[in-house]
């Protein structure tokens, strides 16, 4: 079966430092990846390469078996590969509504000149996707007055609403309280369910990840250092020495 | 402000410029002016819903202008339609090709390249004068509108009328872009141009759709402009000109496309009191009421009247 995701040799430095070093990685469809690592270790220099933020110094991406090595960010989410980010990206002076319409344009609609924005996107289609993430009441909010936890649920549900067929979320519990981080997992899981969307997740909640992933890999200084299910990669030495801190 | 309550506005400030402008005839220029300015700053405003800034918008002024003048030095019997037509149209073809250079810079630099190229063209105009009429300019005479020749009042009448319905419409179209989707992504890019790519958009793209109706907007003040005035000079493009567009823009606010025209009329009235009341200072009074509109308005007269629909925009 062809790779959701699959890289080769992937590499990148700044410098001396290497963010990646050839980097072979596979992620097919139905998994849910969580990713660990200590700062540093490159997990976002990774996402930043993958989809198009970055390009490596050396290596070959591909998704669904085409080289999008040289593509930029919006023609590879235009080949089903979308993002959240660890500080939610938002359109900040529209409301939650108008920021999954403007994400809708991305998903076909087109950059139309007269007719208004509303009136073209389906109101059903964004009503539904703001069930999934649990914000419906608060739709014609403006977004800046959400709380992080909810500007989390609605950066991940802009990413969420071009129906992509992998999510990539960077640390998609960070800055929310620890009482509100399973509530905001369970719902942006059911999300992904609802829509059979394939998940590759940050995290540095050990909890989180043994809760909702279905394989873990560990970054160490650029590299993979563990890759599989979540047990044996917890329990693997390196990792728990270098990455979860216990001796 | 409900969308009805704006049209209502701008339906009774339209009769009134018209009626004013037909009773009290000095006031014809001044009032076409005033929409000429607000066509131009409506202009600046569509490139700061993007969050750009240009001082250097009035090119598009002058190349519409100087095509005018240049159509009719060549064909001096062309039509004052076919005249504004062509203006619009050199300033937008302008726009699209300046704009593929432009909108790759952001914030100073998209500002200031704006205004180096106006400046660009600026010595040029000023400096060939068997092609252009130098410092002196070129004048052009009252043309037929629409097949009619008309003596000045007549002339000054129907333009007139002409700029108010083209303002009203341009202004409406506007407005409607703003709510479309190219205008709400054009405000994203704003707010946060790297998620747009995420989403699949080309903020470069969404911003040069923005350039190139923000210098046909331009376009369409120079061309009228020239036709009321009777000359054309590069004065029309200097960068004193484009920071007037810019002030007028700023004092009407980007939260509704009307706000432009607002903005124009009070910088009209402003300049016609000083020049009055005080003389010499008049610079110093336009200095104060920025200040003011920045500190007590930041959204500018359009926002002080909440005539922006969005929440942000309200309530700011």
């Amino acid at each position: 079966m062809t790779a959701l995701v699959r890289t080769e040799k992937l590499s990148l430095s700044f410098g001396g430092v290497v963010a990646a070093d050839a980097i072979d990685f596979e992620l097919h469809a139905g998994e849910r990846l969580a990713v660990i690592g200590a700062n540093g270790a490159g997990k976002t220099t990774f996402i930043n390469i993958v989809t198009g933020f970055l390009k490596p110094t050396s290596g070959r991406i591909y998704v669904e078996g085409k080289d999008v090595t040289a593509l930029d960010p919006r023609r590879i989410v235009r080949l089903g590969v979308g993002r959240s980010f660890q500080l939610p990206q938002l359109f900040l002076e529209h409301t939650v509504r108008q920021c999954l319409e403007i994400a809708l344009i991305g998903k076909g609609g087109g950059l139309g000149f007269f007719k208004s924005l509303s009136q073209q996107v389906d109101r059903k289609e964004i009503d539904h996707t703001l069930d999934l993430v649990g914000l419906r009441e608060r739709a014609e909010e403006p977004c800046a007055s959400l709380p992080e936890g909810q500007r989390k649920l609605l950066d991940v549900a802009m990413a969420l609403a071009l129906r992509p067929k992998l999510l990539i979320m960077d640390e998609p519990t960070s800055g929310v309280a620890s009482e509100d981080k399973l509530d905001l997992m369970n719902a942006v899981m059911r999300a992904l369910e609802e829509q059979k969307v394939t998940s590759w997740f940050v995290e540095h909640d050990v909890d989180i990840v043994t809760r909702y992933a279905t394989r873990v890999a560990a970054w160490i200084s650029g590299r993979i250092a563990a890759d599989g299910t979540p047990q044996s990669v917890l329990a693997d030495e390196a990792v728990r020495r270098e990455v979860l801190g216990i001796a | 402000m409900s969308p009805s309550m704006i049209r209502i506005l701008v339906t009774l400030g339209a009769l009134a410029m018209v009626g004013l402008g037909l009773a009290l005839p000095w006031l014809k220029t001044p009032a076409i002016f005033v929409l000429s300015y607000g066509l131009a700053a409506l202009g600046v405003v569509v490139m700061l819903r993007g969050g750009q800034i240009s001082f250097g918008h009035a090119m598009y002024a002058c190349i519409a202008g100087y095509t005018v003048a240049f159509i009719q030095r060549a064909h001096p019997e062309t039509d004052g339609v076919v005249l504004v037509i062509a203006g619009v149209a050199a300033a937008t073809v302008a726009g699209g090709l300046i704009g593929v250079f432009v909108v790759r810079y952001r914030a100073i630099f998209f500002g200031m390249l704006n205004l180096a190229l106006s400046m660009v063209l600026f010595s040029l105009l000023a400096k060939l004068y068997e092609f252009s009429g130098g410092t002196d300019g070129l004048r052009i005479s009252r043309p037929p509108l629409a097949g009619v020749t008309l003596e000045r009042d007549g002339f000054e009448s129907v333009l007139l009328v002409a700029s108010v319905a083209i303002a009203m419409f341009l202004g409406w179209l506007v407005q409607r872009y703003f709510r479309s989707a190219a205008g709400e992504a054009l405000a994203g890019v704003k707010t946060n141009e790297a998620r747009l790519e995420y989403l699949g958009l080309s903020a470069q793209r969404v911003l040069w759709f923005g350039y190139v109706i923000s210098a046909a907007l331009v376009g369409m003040s120079g061309a009228l402009f020239a036709l009321v005035q009777g000359l054309v000079t590069p004065e029309m493009g200097y960068w004193l000109r484009s920071g007037e567009f810019v002030f007028i823009a700023i004092l009407g606010g980007s939260v509704h496309a009307f706000g432009a025209f607002l903005g124009a009329v009070l910088f009209e009235l402003i300049k016609l009191t000083a020049a009055a009341y005080l003389t010499g200072v008049w610079q110093m009074l336009l200095g104060i009421t920025l200040i003011a509109v920045i500190l007590v308005a930041p959204t500018g007269i359009a926002g002080l009247l909440r005539m922006g629909t969005r929440p942000t925009e309200a309530h700011r």
